[in-house]
This record gives C-alpha cells, structure tokens and sequence, in this order.
C-alpha cells in the first residue's frame, strides 16, 4: 500500500486528523501515552508508521511479540534513540529502573528537540510481561522528564488493558473496520490492472466480496485473492468470448471458480503458485488431488487399532466395557442401562481421560488375533502421542498408570476403522457404541451450522 | 569378515535410496524459490511424511546436505525438544547459522564474538546476515556469479527444517512465524516443516491470522511401502547377494514393518541382525559367498565340516535320492562329498540366477490380474515361492485359469514386459528365445484375424467383461462343441510355456541340496530379538527363576514355591495371590513361612513364628526391589497396605 491511498479511507479521515494533530506540535510536550484498537489490516501501524516516516519524527517501533523479556524491549527503544552504544550500557538483565535511569542520562546529554515516539505494536503482549511494565509506560513521560510518548497499538479494546491497581489512561483512538459497500471496494480498486479499465476491475471486486466477504474481512488477505484470480476473470475477455460490458457472463465463468478457491486456497491447502498452476489443469484433477491431499493418512496396522481403542475408551462410560467387549455380558436391565446423564451427551462432554491398562484391555479385545504385549506395542502408543493423535492427561513424568485422552474425531476414526476392519465384530462394536452417540452428534452438527450461521450475520 | 562389507552395501543401498527421495524435494524447493507472491510472507513447504519415525532423521539429513550443496549454505534444522520456549528457539536458530557462517577460518573467530555481544533477535541475525551475504559476494565472486545467472542473486535463502512438526508447542510456532514475517524483507526465510500426519494438521495448530502468512507447498515423500519395495528389490530379490532369507524370516520382518512400525530402517536392521545370526550360528556359512570363493572353500572343508554337511537335512535327502553305491560313497568318502559339495554349490547358483528373472517375469504376468490371486507385491510371490510348490496351491490355478482369458492385446503387452526382463538380465537365453517367437507368432496372427471380422468383434468382447467371459468359456470348454480358433490354441500353448517355466525354475529353495548354507531360517531367534516383550520376560524370570539362571535346585513344579529361589521371585509368587490392596504384614508373614519351610524339619516350632531382624530386612528390600520393577506402588488408602499395579487381581 503506498502512503497516498492510506489517506484516502474515508472513514478514517477523522481519525487521522485527530492522530495528526497530537503530532503537529512536535516542539512541545505531547500526550504521555496514546492506545490505537482496531481489527487486523485496518491499518493502524501502517498509518502510523507513515505518519512518522513522512513528518520525520524521531521513534522507535518495537514488536511486542518479538521481545520475549523486557530488557529486549528497553535494548531496541535505546538503540533506536541513542544509537546502539547506549542500548550497550544496559545491564544483563536490565530492571525498568535501570531502563529509566539510562534513558534519563542518555536524554540529558542529548535533550528532545522535538518529540519522540515508542510505537509498541501488538500490546496485547504487554499483559503477560512484568505486571509494572504497562503502568510505568504509560507515565513514562513524567518518569523520564522528557519530551516522549508511547503509542501502543493493539487488536484488544483498553478495557482488557487497564491493571487492577489503576493507571494513566492514555488517549483512545478505534479504527473502524471497513464497510463492505465503500471502502472495501475503493480500497482494493486501487491496484486495479493497467490493461483493463478501474470499472471492470470495480466489478470484478464486487464479485469477489460477494463470495469472500462473508469469512474474511481482512483486506490483505482480499487483496492477495483479487490479484490471484483476476487473471481467470480476464480469460474470456482475452479469448474475445466477452466483452467487458458482459458484466453477467464474466460472473458466470468466475462464480464456480473462486468458491473452489475458497475451499482450498483460503485454508492454505495449496500455495498460491500451486493454485496458479492447477488453473491451467483440468477442473476435475484439481477437485480430486486437493480432496486426497486432505484425508490420507498412515499409521501402521496395530497403531490402527490402538486409535480405535483408545477412542472407545475416550468416549464410552467405563462402565460399559464389560457390556460392549465381553462375549457373555452378564443380563443387563435395558431400562436403566445409561444413567440420565450419560444419556446426554458423550461428544458434547469431549474426550474423557482412560488409563493405560483399559486402553490395553480393549484393544486386545477388538484385535482379532493374539497380539504379544511386546515393547512396540507400547512405543506405539507413545509415537501416537508425539503425533498428536492421543494427549497424554497430567504430568509427563507420571510413570505408573499414565492417563491418556483420545483427541480426533468421530470421521477420523470411522474413516481408519472403515480401512481396518475386515471382521465384522469389529463394525458391530463401534455401530453399538457409536449409536447411542449418534444422535447427539447430529444435534452437535445442527448447533455449529446454526452458530456459524450466527456469525456470519 | 564377509557380512562386514555386505553390511557396509546395504548401508550405501538404502542411503542411495533415501537421497534419491530427497533429491526430489531439493528441485522442487529450488524450482520454487522463485516464485514470491504479494502477501504470502514466508515460503513454507510441507513434507508429508509417513509415520515411520526412526526413517525421518536420515531422509532430514540428507534433505539438509542437499540444500547446502544446491541451494544456500543457511540451513537450520530444529528439533521441537530443544524449542520448549521462543526464546530457545530463536537461540537454537542463531547457534546453528552463526556457528557455521562461512567456511573461512579468520571469520570463525569474529562469528563467535558477535554472538557473545549480540542479543538473541531476529533482528540481530538480519545483521548478521548483511555481512555474511556482503563476504560472501567478496569472498567467492565466481559463486556468486553463477547464482545471478540461474537464480535470485542476492537472496541466499535461510532455511529452517522443523523436523517434527506436531510435537512443537504451537504457541512457539506462531510467535516465531510471525517474528519472522516482520523480517522477510531483509531476510527471505524458507520454513520446512516436516508433518507425519495429514498437512490439515497446519490448521489444527496455526490459526488462520498465522498461516496466512505463510505461502504453503506441499510435498508428499513416497510411501513407506515403495521404500520397502525398493529394498526388496535391491537387497532380496537380488542374485549378487548370497545371503538369503527363508519364508518364514521375511514373514517375520515384513510382519514388524507392516503391524508394528513402518521403519525402512528397522527393517534394514533387522536383515543385518539375522545377517549377524546366520554367520555366527551357521558354521557352514563359510560357504556363503561369491561362487569362486565358496568353490575354494567347498575343496579345503575340514573333516568337521564335512561331517557337518552330511547332517543337514537338505544334503541328507538329497543322498535318499541316489544311487545305493551312490549313496555309500557320500556316507564314507570325504573326498566325494568335497566334491558332490562342490556341484551342488553350483546349481545352487545357477537356481538363484534363473529364480529371480522368472519371479519378476511371473509376477509382471499376474500382478495385472483382477483380484491379485498370487498378491499385488512380488514380496508375497517370492514367499510362496520359496515355501512351497507354487503349483500346486489353489491360487496359481486360479491366477492361470484368468491367464487363459486373457485378450490378446493384454496377453502380448504382458510378455512383452517379460521379454524386456529377461533382456536385461542376460541369461536365459533360450526362454527369451521363445517368448519372442511366441510374441511374434500372436503379432502375425494378428494380421491374420484382422480381416475377419467375427472373430475381431469377438476379441471387443472379451475385452469388456472378464467375468461374464470366463462364465461362457468354462461352460463351453466343458460341453466341448466349439473348436478354438487359432489365437485361442497358441494362447493356450503360451500357458502352458509359462507354467513349464514356473515348474522348471521356481522350484522351492528349502527343496535346494545345501540350501541351509545361504538361507536364514531360525525365525524364532529373530521374533525374541527383534520383537521383545519385555513384560513376560520379567515375569518368566520372576516366576520361573530356573530359565535364566540355569540352576538345578530352582527346578521346581508349576504351582509351588521353593524357598531356594531368591527372595524377589517369592515375593513376586506370593504377591499374585493378593487382590489389589496387599496387607504388609499379611505378606511378610506368608514370606517368613515360605522361608522357614526349608528349615522346618530341624527347628523347634517356637521359632519358626517369630522373625528375626535379618528375614525381615530380606523381605523389605524384596519389596522395594518389586515397587522398583512397577508392580506395586504405596497407597494411601489403607494404612500398611500396597496397592498391586498389575493386572489379575482376584
């Protein structure tokens, strides 16, 4: 984004004026601490970055996230106003005093002519520094005696901010997220293609927005998607199928298209350049390798198994094992089999932990033949671990009776035992298990489709 | 002394098989270096990998060779155990790449100071990366210069290899990826990840507002299955190699592969450990070498060894076989044998050179085959082979019977392929000879039946269906009306051909005189060493202290207990009578009774209650020693009690 478009986002007008005028005085002392929210890509470090580059105000912009301790944070912002020599002088594991008492030292040598700016991107980083740090910043100003303000910029409103014992507040500033109808389509027309017109181009982000706009809003990330299929958009007009003013027919031939888009190239399932090489293929080999790049995956035979079974002990009460793993159960009264509420809801409640010696004891029960307990067995269980199939429950040093959870879901482990099972036992069991949970999953399935469909209103 | 070098070969085979995995993600990754697109900020690829652990570590190392030659000398690889925190990571990162830098001995010195005076940033590493890149362009012009002419001149990429993606704290990967993001202007950064899973395993861990930072490819490494049939193929189903398996072992192995872990390697170990077996086990393995040798070693053999000979089985039928005078010389006369020994060594050869084409040239034939009734890998055809008469088993019938059915198209491209097979091997001649005739008889009466055109549309038809055909064929070959056109007759001819061959040449090897020299068959020994199971033998040792310790007095009947045996293993009996909770006391009490029953005869009963303090020191260190091995553990349940961690419990 160049400097001149940035001023050009109506609703940020006045905003920006209001940023502006803090920084017209730049002789003067100015507010001690100003807090800039706002949603991704709205542009708030970019408009202050700019603002800064263009007036030429001397600043230091450090990357919260970047600085693991504090004393990183008070290394960058000395180098970056005193030249690295200063930052140098800093103790190994330098306090908020001794950072204050460097910088008032450095600044009485060299005094403010004009005021200096700390930009601290993604502050939200600042609540799990040292709990003095925010406040201290906040009021920096006053602590140091000279002409210097902090910005703090974040994704996070201030109410999140403010500490129990109470600070400074410094000055607000939101930057609204952009409209879908204006500044959305102005913003993106900007980079429209030289060879064609900025109306075409317009109309082409209009159809964009319609399909896209509805799960992201982030501009980079729409501004990465328009660039990425525009060249599709343009085929009939290359081929001369089209003209430009068939405004219909070229949303026709880009409709189907960028929903697969949506699919795979929003998730990051292919890169860009694989995206672009698999337009010129034909649609039905994309469809296809993208679904199988998806599902596949490979676990050896008993590894298999041991999924299976650690999923039956996750979700099936304990209590139900000898009904479901023993050949002769004993009778059980129909009517009061489940309790109440382990009728509700095995998937809704998520994995429950199991021990090591059930995980066995079904597994040996749902493999048909004799499997020696031999040591790879057990190594299996622990590579499912590392592979993040299975979570081991409490502590890792727990050595007698670890405790696991199984951790992927209902398709996963139908899909591995639909490739397992030859014998039929095996079906029988998960249908039985799995047919007092089914319906609670269907009613799970309606509830995130009509949440989702929340969200997206 | 020979299975050293033997050894040394398969290192250097299956090393030659994993690079050549990684040469093909090196010149994808090169391919794609130039591409960069607008926002995605870091070039990220996946490799998915299978899930055989221990293979990773090698095809990683020699991915990281290879991008060092090829690619930039800034490779980094990270180990998620090392990376608990970013800080770690960003360390491990800078260690890796400041500690290489460039291979110029004064710069070594300065590297090393930088680091000391550097803090752990990103944002230090991009100076770092300044000077080197500006040395780099002083100290090697020419390098340089052939860089801008294939590829981005200045942007050497710095590569880092997460080796096992999943295991990574995933709040780490996203502080890190997103550090890095802030730095990709100066510092092109290229992410490997290496994923064992699924590549959805990207969004389980990374939120979106990360990985769209990323620009992601993906790279699949081939199956672990193809790995193993590549081995297969150059280390077994090879004639160079002397050393053989038998049926049983490569059940054994290709078991622990398939059931247990999926590791190329473990399999490769696995052949070197009953490579290991055979030598030392088998004193005839001295025959097991190139054929020179073993001819003159086979005329030197010591009376021991000749005797030797005499005993196995396999030589022993082969006496049954001969010739009563026959039979007399071979029982009596060392020389004869030496040099009976020294033909069977022979035809021990030659059969190995003839087997292998053959199997390859059967298993091209059916592995085509709906249904796959003599298996889809060749590994299940030389096992059958090798095991028994292949002829003689249900599924040869039935894989020739859908022989017989083949069109003709099939029939010629298939014994094409066994042509070019036995091309390349060079040795039976004579077959290829008539398989070539037989291809150019089909191929002339194609030309012939090409005007006719009932017979054409017949072939159409046969292609269609193969089920419905073989219906109609068996039921006319059964009522015997219809007279077989030409194809049909040669078709059948070729057949039978094709069944001589497997008669004359895959012959059962556990059938060869002499086999026991070369084949490795004590599958057994291979299961307890290879797939142990550690819990029975401790529970072997602990119950039947005879097994290992080889003493007599510890024999003892299955339900008893001996005082004779050491005070674990009484405890350990004593204990699987208890339910989950042990009462101490009970336990000591039952001990000192077990312990006295010796004794009993010659001491007052007065006595026998009562402990002494050096029994009761014995029991508590017995007990400790039993919480030590895991099979019980304190409880704060019950006061003096232990809790039983095992199962079967009453």
């Amino acid at each position: 984004m160049s400097h001149q478009k940035s001023f050009q986002y109506a609703d940020l007008l006045s905003v920006l004026e209001r940023v502006v005028d803090i920084m017209s005085a730049p002789d003067q002392y100015s507010y001690p601490s100003v807090f800039i929210y706002g949603h991704r890509a709205t542009g708030k470090s970019h408009v202050v970055l700019s603002i800064m580059k263009d007036l030429e105000l001397p600043h230091a912009s450090v990357d919260c996230v970047e600085c693991v301790s504090s004393g990183l944070l008070f290394h960058q912002v000395l180098s970056a106003f005193f030249g690295p020599d200063a930052a140098a002088l800093l103790p190994r594991c330098p306090s908020l005093s001794d950072f204050v008492r460097l910088y008032k030292q450095m600044s009485s040598n060299s005094p403010a002519t004009q005021t200096r700016y700390i930009i601290l991107d993604r502050a939200e980083r600042m609540r799990d520094m040292d709990f003095s740090l925010l406040p201290a910043l906040l009021r920096l100003q006053e602590l140091v005696n000279d002409n210097v303000t902090v910005i703090l910029l974040s994704e996070i409103v201030w109410e999140k901010f403010r500490p129990n014992t109470g600070c400074f507040e410094p000055l607000l500033f939101h930057f609204p997220d952009y409209s879908k109808g204006k500044s959305l389509v102005q913003i993106l027309s900007w980079d429209h293609h030289p060879s064609y017109t900025p109306e075409l181009y317009a109309s082409y982000i209009n159809i964009l927005l319609g399909v896209f706009f509805s799960v992201c809003r982030d501009l980079r990330e729409l501004r990465h998607l328009a660039v990425l299929n525009f060249s599709k958009f343009c085929e009939p007009l290359e081929k001369g199928e089209a003209k430009e003013s068939d405004i219909h027919k070229l949303w026709k031939n880009i409709e189907p298209h960028l929903q697969r888009a949506m699919q795979t190239v929003y998730l990051r399932e292919v890169s860009s350049v694989q995206w672009e090489q698999q337009q010129m293929d034909e649609k039905e080999a994309t469809t296809l390798r993208v679904l199988s790049a998806h599902a596949h995956i490979e676990l050896p035979y008993y590894s298999k198994f041991l999924l299976i079974a650690a999923y039956l002990a996750s979700f099936n009460p304990a209590r139900t094992d000898r009904r479901f793993f023993l050949k002769s159960h004993g009778k059980i009264r129909k009517t009061n089999f489940l309790k109440k509420h382990e009728k509700t809801s095995n998937h809704l409640l998520g994995p429950k932990p199991f021990p090591l010696d059930r995980l066995m004891a079904i597994f040996y029960s749902v493999v048909d033949s004799r499997v020696a307990p031999t040591a790879s067995i057990f190594s299996q269980i622990s590579s499912l671990v590392t592979l993040q199939l299975l979570s081991q429950v409490g502590h890792d040093d727990q050595l007698d009776s670890p405790k696991y959870k199984c951790s992927v879901s209902l398709d996963f482990i139908l899909a591995i035992s639909r490739c397992v099972c030859v014998c039929v036992r095996l079906l029988d069991l998960l249908a039985l298990s799995l047919v007092i949970q089914s319906q609670v999953v269907r009613q799970e399935r309606s509830l995130f489709t009509a949440v989702s469909n929340l969200h997206l209103l | 002394k020979c299975n050293l070098d033997e050894q040394k070969k398969l290192l250097s085979k299956t090393l030659k098989i994993k690079s050549c995995d990684g040469k093909n993600i090196g010149t994808y990754s090169t391919a794609s270096l130039l591409a960069l697109s607008i926002i995605d900020l870091c070039e990220t690829f996946y490799c998915h990998l299978g899930v055989n652990v221990p293979d990773h570590a090698m095809t990683f190392r020699s991915l990281c060779n290879l991008l060092q030659d090829s690619v930039t000398p800034f490779v980094v690889s990270v180990h998620a155990k090392e990376c608990a925190a970013v800080k770690l990571l960003i360390q491990k990162v800078l260690e890796q790449l400041m500690g290489r830098g460039v291979s110029v001995d004064e710069e070594q010195e300065d590297d090393t100071a930088l680091l000391q005076r550097t803090q752990c940033t990103i944002s230090a590493l991009c100076q770092w990366y300044k000077t080197v890149t500006k040395k780099c362009t002083q100290v090697f012009p020419q390098r340089t210069e052939s860089l801008t002419n294939s590829d981005l001149p200045q942007s050497l990429p710095v590569v880092v290899i997460f080796k096992d993606f999943e295991a990574f704290n995933s709040q780490v990967l996203q502080d890190f990826i997103l550090i890095c993001s802030r730095y990709t202007q100066e510092l092109p950064f290229i992410f490997i990840f290496g994923i064992a899973t699924s590549p959805s395993a990207i969004q389980h861990r990374l939120p979106h507002s990360v990985s769209s930072l990323l620009c992601i490819e993906v790279f699949h490494s081939l199956s672990c299955t193809q790995h193993l049939a590549s081995v297969f193929d150059k280390l077994i189903l090879n004639s160079q190699f002397p050393f053989k398996l038998s049926s049983r072992v490569i059940q054994v192995l290709v078991g622990i592969f398939l059931y247990h872990d999926f590791s190329v390697q473990n399999f490769v170990k696995g052949l070197q450990f009953s490579m290991l077996e055979h030598f030392k086990s088998q004193p005839l393995s001295m025959l097991c070498c190139q054929k020179q040798e073993a001819l003159l070693s086979a005329k030197t053999l010591s009376k021991k060894n000749v005797e030797r000979i005499r005993h196995l089985p396999s030589f022993m039928r082969y006496v049954e076989t001969q010739e009563p005078q026959e039979q007399v010389q071979l029982l009596t006369n060392d020389e004869h044998v030496k040099e009976v020994c020294q033909q069977l060594l022979k035809n021990l050869h030659k059969y190995h050179k003839n087997y292998y084409p053959i199997l390859q040239c059967l298993h091209s034939l059916t592995s085509s085959l709906p249904k796959f009734p003599l298996g889809k890998h060749i590994r299940e055809l030389h096992v059958s082979c090798i095991e028994k008469n292949l002829w003689e088993t249900e599924e040869y019938d039935s894989a020739l019977q859908l022989l017989r059915i083949l069109a003709k198209d099939e029939l010629v491209a298939a014994l094409r392929k066994c042509a070019e097979i036995l091309k390349s091997t060079k040795i039976l001649q004579n077959v290829l000879q008539q398989l070539e005739d037989f291809i150019g008889r089909l191929e002339a009466l194609e030309e012939d039946s090409s005007g006719n055109g009932i017979i054409s549309g017949k072939m159409e038809y046969q292609r269609t269906d193969l089920f419905q055909l073989q219906k109609t064929l068996l039921e006319k070959e059964s009522r015997r009306t219809k007279r077989m056109n030409p194809f049909e007759v040669l078709r059948s001819q070729v057949i039978e051909f094709i069944d001589s061959l497997v008669r004359e040449y895959l012959t059962p090897a556990e059938l060869q005189p002499l086999n026991e020299v070369c084949y490795y068959n004590s599958s057994g020994v291979l299961r307890q060493r290879l797939n142990v199971t550690p819990r029975t033998s401790i529970q072997a040792a602990l119950s039947h202290p005879f097994y290992y310790l080889q003493n007599e007095s510890l024999k003892t009947d299955a339900g008893t207990i001996s005082s004779a045996a050491p005070d674990l293993c009484i405890v350990y009996k004593l204990h699987l009578e208890c339910g989950r909770l042990i009462n101490l006391y009970d336990w000591l009490e039952a001990f000192l009774t077990v312990m006295s029953a010796a004794e009993d005869q010659d001491t007052n009963s007065e006595e026998c209650g009562k402990y002494d303090s050096l029994k009761h020191a014995r029991f508590i260190q017995a007990v400790s020693e039993m919480e030590f091995l895991g099979f019980i553990k304190s409880t704060k349940q019950k006061t003096d009690h232990v809790a039983r961690l095992t199962w079967g419990g009453c």
